[in-house]
C-alpha cells in the first residue's frame, strides 16, 4: 500500500502542472509561453526545444526512481547483505557521455541564437530607435528621429523592426515585454543596452519592470501598442502638435503651476512622464487600467482613474517622485476631465 | 605531546612543524594566504575597473604620483622582507638573539614604509585627491589602504611576537607563530610588488 | 603531569558560552541556525500570505520589500550555512577518526562572529527598517542615494561580521580534513560527506573574501561617501554585480554541495549498499566546485555583457549537469539491489533524488542566455532556484539531521512525526513552488509585492500559498518531534541505524569528549562496515590507551565577537569612538590570546572508561 502512495504523491504535483498547462498558458499579451512576435517566437523556441530535453531527463530519473523504491524496498526483517558494487564503468561512461551529447543539441541552437539576438539595429534607418529611459516607477520612450518623447505606452508600427536604446535615470530596472521579447537591463551612467523586437500583429501588449527598483516595482508596467505604418505616422504627428490649454483661465493657471512644472503636454518640456493624448492611453500611471466596464479594484473610466491617481499617487503607486499636490476635489476633477479629454485619434 | 619537552634548547631543525599544532597552524595560515589572495584579487579588479574614472578637474594618476617615492618604498619593503628571512633562518639556527634583532629590522623598516605611505597620502589628499573625489580615488585608497593595514597589523604582530620570544624564549609553541608572520610579511610583499606594477607603474604610463 | 586539574571546567550556560568542543558548537550551529530558519520561514509565510490574492494589502510595498530581503539574506547566511555548519561540525571529526577539529578556538570564534552578524541584521526591524534592496542588493538600489535609512548599513555589516565566521570556519574544516584524519584514511577513503564538505570549504574559502571586498566597498559608499558604485562620480554599478557573482554562484555550490554529501552518506546506508560509483563521485565534486567559479555571469546576462561573455557563460554553465548528472545516476544505482529501508531520513533523502533533479533540469534551461531572457527575474527563476535549495539543500539537511540526530543527542527521533513531517513538508514544497515555473513564464516578474487582478495569476498564487502553509506545518511537524524526542530517555545504541558504514559509528552515541578513547586504524572505505563484514563490531585502534590532550574552554571567542558588534554599530551611526572601543576589544583578546598559552589538559585513561561505557 505504501508503495502506491508514494508513486501517486510523488506524480500528484506532475499531474497539477498538466491540468494547469492544459488550463491554458496566460494571458495572449503578456505570457511568454504565447509569443507574438519573432523575437519572442525564437526564445519560446529555446524554451520547447530544452523542455523537451529536460523532460525526458526527467522521465529517465523518475522511472529509474520509482522502479528502484518499489523493487528495492527492504522487506521486515530481511537481515540478507546486497552485493557491494563499486561501481560500473560502461554505465557510467553512458551517463557522462548522453547529457554531453544532450547539452550539444542545446548548446548549438543557443549560442546561434544568442549572437542572433544581440544583432545591432540602432544604425539600421528602417528601423524605429526608440530610447527607453526607466524611471522609478515610469517608462519614457523618446524618439529621436521622429522627435517625439511619450511615457507608459510605446506606440510602434507592426512593419518594422523596433530598435530599443534602454538606460535608467535612477536605479537599475528591466525592461520586459514577455509576449513580444525577453528582457534588458537599464543601466545608469552611459552603459546603453540594447535590442530589437518586431510586433506584426496589431494590438496592446503587456510589459513589465522585471527588476527590483523599489516600493512600487510590482506597478511599474507599461503597454506596447503595436498600430499600421498609417496610423503610427498619425500618431507621430499628433504627438508633435501643441495643444492648447484649458479655456477656464483659472483652471489653466491651477494647471500650468502644479502640473506643466514638471510634465509636458504638446510641444512643452518637463522631466515627469509626457501627458500627451493621455486621454486616450490604455491606462493611468501605467497600472490604472482604463476601461467603461470595469471588474477589478485597479480599473476605471480615463476620468476616474485620473481621479484616484492626482488624489493622492502615493496610495497608487508607493514612493513615486510625483507626490501629493494640494488641490481641491473641484480642482482634481476639472484637471482630470481636462486630461482624459487629451485624446488622439490615430 | 607537550609543547614544552623542547625548552632546553633541543629544538628541531623546523620547530615550526615539531607539533600537530604547529603544522596545523602553517598549513592554515597557507590556506587564509589563498583567501587572501582572492581578497586582493578583487581589490585589484575593482581598481582596474575604475581607474581611468578621475572625473573632471581632478588630478590624475598621471599627475600624482611620484614614482622616486613609491620606489623608496618598495626599496624599504623588499629589504624587510629579505629581513624576515634572515630571521627564519637565524630560528632554524636556533640563534634566537639573531633572530629577535632581524626581526626588529623588519618591523623598523615596515614602520618605515607605513611612514611614507602616510605621508604619500597626506600629500595626494593636499593635491585635491581625497577618497570621496572619484571612483579613482576610492579604489586607489581603498586598494593601496588595505594593504597598509595589512602592513601595520603585521608590524605590531611581529612586535609581540618578539615580545614573547624575549619573555618565553623560542619553543615549538613560539615557533610556528614566528613562521606563519614571515610568510605573512612574504605574502605582504608580494602585493606589494603587483601595487607597485598595476597602480603605479602603469598609472604612471597611463 | 597533573595537567587535568589546571584548567577550570565550566558547568551550565558558561559551559557553552566557553566551549570549544566541535560537537557542543554543532549544536549551537544548530539552535542559532535552527532560530534564524524559522525566521526566515515566517518572513516566507508573511510573503505568501500577501500574495494569497491579487492586489492584497497585508503588508505594504516597503514592507514586503524588506520581508523578501530579509527572508533571503537570513534563509541563505543565517540559516543554511549554520545548518550546514551544524552538521559539519557535529559529524566530520568523527568521520574521520579525529579528537577535535585543528583549531577549536577558532571554531567557537566562528560561531560567535556569525551568530553576532546575525544578530545584528535582525536588529535591523527594531532600528528604523530592515534592508530593503533584495538578499543581491544591487547597486544604486542599495546605495546611499535611493536607500537612506540603516537597512542596507544592517545588511553590509551584518554579513561582513558573519561572513569572517564563515571564512574561519571554511580554513578550520579544510586544514582539519587535511591534517587530523585518522591513520589509514586516504583522500580515496573518505567519506563522500567529509568529500564534499572538503570542497565546500574550498569554495568558501575562494569565494567568501570576493564578499567581504564587495561589502566593504557598498559600506564604503554608504557610509563614507566613496564612489565605487555611484555612477554620477564616475563609480561602476555592474561592478558589484560581478562581484556579488563571483562570491554568489560558489555559494550556491558551497550550499548543495554538504548535502550531495548527506544524501551519499544516507542512501548507502539505508540501500545496506556500498556508494556506487565512490571515485566518479569525487570527481564530479570536485569539478562542480571547480567549475562553480566559472559560470557566475549566467545570473547577469540581462545585464548587457554581449553575446561573447552570453555565449561562453551559457556553455559553460551547461557543463555543471555532466557532473551533476552522474551523481544522480550513483544515487540511483547505490538504490538499484539494495535492501532499501524508508525511515525518515531516507524518505527525505530519497525524494531529495527527483526533486533536486526537477531543479537542475530548471537550471540547464536557465543556462539558455536567449531563453533565460524571458526567465530572468521571473518566477521561474523564483521556482528553479528554490527547487535547488529548498528541493536540494533544506531535504538535505532534515536527511541529515535525522540521521545524525543520534549522534548529537543520543536519542533517535520519533519516525511516525518524521514522516508526518516529510510529507507535509515534501508535498507542499511542490505545490509552492511547481507552479511558480508557469507563473513566471506567464508573465509574473520576482520581488513584486502584489498583482493586478485578471492577469491568470490569482489561482496559481493560491495554491501557492497553501503549499507554504503546509511547508510551515511540516516544519512544527519537526519542532514537536524535537521536543518529544528531547523527553525519552538517551538510549541509542553505538550505531542505532544497525547499517552504519563510516567512523562515527563506532563510538557512543552522543560522542564522548574526546570522541576516539583510542584513533582508529582505518583499512578501508566504509571503515567500519569493512569491519563488521570481518565479523568485528569495533575498529582495531592504531594507538594504545593514554591520556588524551584537551583544549581548554575559552571564553575570548564570544567577547571578541561582541567586540566586533560593538564595532559594527559604531561604524553604522558614525561613533567612531564606540567602533574603535569596539575593535579594541577583539583586538585585545587577540593580544590575550597569543600571549597566553594554551596548554589545555589531559583525560587519564582511568577517567576514559567511565565516560566510554554506557549503561
Amino acid at each position: 500500500m505504501m508503495n502506491r502512495w508514494h508513486v501517486l504523491k510523488r506524480l500528484m504535483p506532475l499531474l497539477a502542472g498538466m491540468v494547469l498547462l492544459l488550463s491554458g498558458c496566460g494571458r495572449a499579451d503578456l505570457s511568454a509561453l504565447r509569443p507574438q512576435g519573432p523575437v519572442a517566437e525564437e526564445q519560446f523556441g529555446l524554451m520547447k526545444l530544452s523542455i523537451t530535453i529536460m523532460a525526458f531527463v526527467v522521465i529517465v530519473v523518475f522511472a529509474i526512481a520509482l522502479y528502484v523504491i518499489i523493487r528495492f524496498k527492504r522487506r521486515p526483517g530481511d537481515k540478507s547483505v546486497p552485493v557491494q558494487v563499486e561501481g560500473n564503468h560502461k554505465l557510467e561512461i553512458i551517463w557522462t557521455v548522453i547529457p554531453i551529447i544532450l547539452l550539444v543539441i542545446l548548446g548549438v541552437p543557443t549560442i546561434k541564437s544568442v549572437f542572433g539576438l544581440a544583432e545591432d539595429y540602432t544604425k539600421d534607418p528602417n528601423a524605429i530607435q526608440v530610447k527607453v529611459t526607466a524611471h522609478q516607477y515610469w517608462w519614457e520612450f523618446e524618439y529621436p528621429k521622429e522627435g517625439v518623447k511619450t511615457a507608459q505606452e510605446l506606440i510602434i508600427p507592426n512593419d518594422a523592426v523596433i530598435s530599443i536604446e534602454a538606460k535608467t535615470a535612477d536605479v537599475l530596472h528591466s525592461f520586459w515585454i514577455p509576449s513580444l521579447a525577453g528582457k534588458i537591463d537599464t543601466n545608469p551612467g552611459g552603459n546603453v543596452n540594447t535590442m530589437y523586437f518586431k510586433a506584426p500583429k496589431e494590438g496592446v501588449y503587456l510589459g513589465k519592470c522585471a527588476e527590483l527598483c523599489g516600493p512600487s516595482h510590482a506597478l511599474m508596467d507599461f503597454k506596447v501598442k503595436s498600430v499600421d505604418r498609417a496610423s503610427y505616422d498619425r500618431w507621430v504627428a499628433a504627438q508633435k502638435a501643441p495643444v492648447a490649454l484649458p479655456a477656464d483661465a483659472q483652471l489653466a493657471d491651477t494647471l500650468t503651476t502644479n502640473c506643466l512644472s514638471c510634465h509636458a503636454i504638446g510641444d512643452g518640456t518637463g522631466w515627469a512622464p509626457n501627458l500627451t493624448g493621455i486621454g486616450s492611453r490604455g491606462s493611468v500611471a501605467g497600472m490604472l487600467v482604463n476601461t467603461d466596464d470595469a471588474q477589478y479594484a485597479n480599473e476605471g473610466t480615463v476620468e476616474e482613474n485620473l481621479e484616484k491617481w492626482i488624489k493622492d499617487p502615493d496610495k497608487v503607486k508607493p514612493g513615486n517622485k510625483m507626490g501629493k499636490i494640494e488641490l481641491s476635489d473641484e480642482e482634481v476633477k476639472a484637471i482630470s476631465k481636462y486630461l482624459a479629454d487629451l485624446k488622439i485619434d490615430y | 605531546m607537550s609543547a614544552h619537552s623542547h625548552v632546553d634548547g633541543q629544538l628541531p631543525h623546523e620547530p615550526e612543524k615539531a607539533t600537530l599544532e604547529g603544522r596545523n597552524k602553517v598549513l592554515a595560515f597557507w590556506l587564509f594566504l589563498g583567501g587572501e589572495t582572492v581578497l586582493f584579487g578583487t581589490l585589484f579588479s575593482a581598481f582596474l575597473a575604475l581607474r581611468h574614472q578621475v572625473g573632471d578637474g581632478n588630478p590624475t594618476s598621471q599627475e600624482l604620483f611620484q614614482l622616486p617615492l613609491v620606489a623608496a618604498a618598495t626599496f624599504i619593503l623588499l629589504t624587510s622582507s629579505l629581513t624576515s628571512v634572515f630571521a627564519i633562518q637565524a630560528m632554524h639556527n636556533n640563534k634566537v638573539k639573531a633572530m629577535i634583532n632581524w626581526l626588529i629590522v623588519t618591523v623598523i623598516l615596515g614602520a618605515g614604509f607605513l611612514g611614507l605611505e602616510i605621508y604619500e597620502f597626506y600629500h595626494y589628499v593636499h593635491e585635491g585627491h581625497g577618497f570621496t573625489t572619484s571612483a579613482f580615488s576610492s579604489s586607489f585608497y581603498t586598494l593601496v589602504g588595505f594593504h597598509g593595514a595589512h602592513v601595520a597589523f603585521g608590524v605590531l604582530w611581529i612586535g609581540l611576537l618578539i615580545a614573547q620570544v624575549f619573555k618565553k624564549g623560542l619553543n615549538t609553541v613560539t615557533a610556528p607563530k614566528i613562521y606563519v608572520a614571515g610568510m605573512y610579511w612574504h605574502f605582504i610583499d608580494v602585493v606589494w610588488v603587483f601595487i607597485f606594477t598595476v597602480v603605479y607603474l602603469m598609472g604612471k604610463v597611463g | 603531569m597533573g595537567h587535568a586539574h589546571e584548567v577550570k571546567r565550566y558547568r551550565g550556560l558558561m559551559d557553552w558560552l566557553t566551549t570549544v568542543d566541535h560537537k557542543k558548537i554543532g549544536i549551537l550551529y544548530l539552535i542559532a541556525g535552527g532560530f534564524f530558519f524559522l525566521i526566515g520561514g515566517l518572513e516566507a509565510i508573511l510573503i505568501r500570505v500577501q500574495l494569497w490574492k491579487p492586489l492584497n494589502d497585508f503588508v505594504s510595498a516597503n514592507t514586503y520589500n524588506e520581508l523578501l530581503t530579509m527572508h533571503g539574506t537570513t534563509m541563505i547566511f543565517l540559516a543554511a550555512m549554520p545548518l550546514l555548519f551544524a552538521l559539519m561540525n557535529a559529524v566530520i571529526p568523527l568521520q574521520i577518526g579525529a579528537r577535535d577539529v585543528a583549531f577549536p578556538f577558532l571554531n567557537s570564534l566562528g560561531f560567535w562572529t556569525f551568530f553576532f552578524g546575525g544578530v545584528l541584521l535582525n536588529i535591523s526591524w527594531f532600528a528604523g527598517g530592515a534592508p530593503d534592496a533584495g538578499w543581491t542588493s544591487y547597486v544604486p538600489l542599495a546605495g546611499s542615494t535611493y536607500s537612506e535609512g540603516h537597512g542596507v548599513d544592517y545588511y553590509v555589516i551584518g554579513l561582513q561580521i558573519a561572513g569572517i565566521g564563515t571564512l574561519i570556519g571554511g580554513i578550520n574544516f579544510l586544514a582539519t580534513i587535511i591534517n587530523m584524519r585518522a591513520p589509514g584514511m586516504s583522500f580515496m577513503r573518505m567519506p563522500m560527506f567529509t568529500w564534499t564538505i572538503f570542497i565546500t570549504s574550498a569554495l568558501i574559502l575562494f569565494a567568501f573574501p570576493a564578499l567581504t571586498v564587495g561589502l566593504v566597498a557598498l559600506m564604503f559608499d554608504r557610509l563614507f561617501d566613496a564612489n565605487f558604485f555611484n555612477p554620477d562620480n564616475g563609480g561602476n554599478t555592474v561592478l558589484w554585480e560581478h562581484i556579488f557573482w563571483i562570491f554568489g554562484h560558489p555559494e550556491v555550490y558551497i550550499l548543495i554541495l554538504p548535502a550531495f554529501g548527506v544524501i551519499s552518506e544516507v542512501i548507502s546506508t539505508f540501500s545496506r549498499k556500498r556508494l556506487f560509483g565512490y571515485s566518479s563521485m569525487v570527481f564530479a565534486t570536485v569539478l562542480i566546485g571547480f567549475l562553480g567559479f566559472m559560470v557566475w555571469a549566467h545570473h547577469m546576462f540581462t545585464t548587457g555583457l554581449g553575446p561573447v561573455a552570453n555565449a561562453l557563460f551559457s556553455i559553460a554553465t551547461m557543463l555543471i549537469a555532466v557532473p551533476t548528472g552522474i551523481k544522480i545516476f550513483n544515487w540511483l544505482f547505490t538504490m538499484w539491489g539494495g535492501s532499501i529501508r524508508f525511515t525518515s531520513a531516507n524518505l527525505f533523502a530519497v525524494g531529495f533524488v527527483p526533486t533536486f533533479v526537477m531543479g537542475g533540469v530548471t537550471g540547464v534551461m536557465l543556462a539558455s542566455a536567449p531563453a533565460d531572457f524571458q526567465y530572468h527575474d521571473s518566477y521561474f527563476v523564483v521556482a528553479h532556484f528554490h527547487y535547488v535549495i529548498v528541493g536540494g539543500l533544506v531535504l538535505g539537511i532534515f536527511a541529515g539531521l535525522f540521521y545524525w540526530w543520534p549522534k548529537m543527542f543520543g536519542r533517535v527521533l520519533n519516525e511516525t512525526l518524521g514522516k508526518i513531517c516529510f510529507w507535509l513538508f515534501f508535498i507542499g514544497f511542490h505545490l509552492t513552488f511547481f507552479v511558480q515555473h508557469f507563473l513566471g513564464l506567464m508573465g509574473m516578474p520576482r520581488r513584486i509585492y502584489t498583482y493586478l487582478d485578471g492577469l491568470g495569476f490569482n489561482n496559481m498564487n493560491l495554491i501557492s500559498t497553501v503549499g507554504a502553509i503546509l511547508m510551515g506545518l511540516g516544519t512544527i511537524a519537526f519542532l514537536i518531534n524535537v521536543v518529544v524526542t528531547s523527553m525519552k530517555p538517551r538510549n541509542a545504541s553505538n550505531d542505532p541505524w544497525e547499517d552504519g558504514r563510516t567512523l562515527e559509528w563506532t563510538i557512543p552515541s552522543p560522542a564522548p569528549e574526546y570522541n576516539f578513547a583510542q584513533t582508529p586504524l582505518v583499512r578501508g572505505y566504509d571503515a567500519f562496515w569493512k569491519e563488521k563484514m570481518e565479523g568485528k563490531n569495533a575498529m582495531t585502534p592504531a594507538e594504545p590507551l593514554g591520556p588524551i590532550h584537551m583544549p581548554s574552554p575559552s571564553i575570548l571567542p564570544l567577547i571578541m565577537s561582541i567586540g566586533l558588534f560593538i564595532n559594527g554599530f559604531g561604524l553604522m551611526y558614525h561613533q567612531y569612538l564606540v567602533a574603535g572601543l569596539g575593535l579594541a576589544i577583539t583586538f585585545g583578546c587577540m593580544v590575550v590570546r597569543s600571549i597566553k598559552d594554551d596548554h589545555g589538559f589531559h583525560i587519564e585513561p582511568d577517567e576514559l572508561h567511565d565516560k566510554g561505557v554506557k549503561a
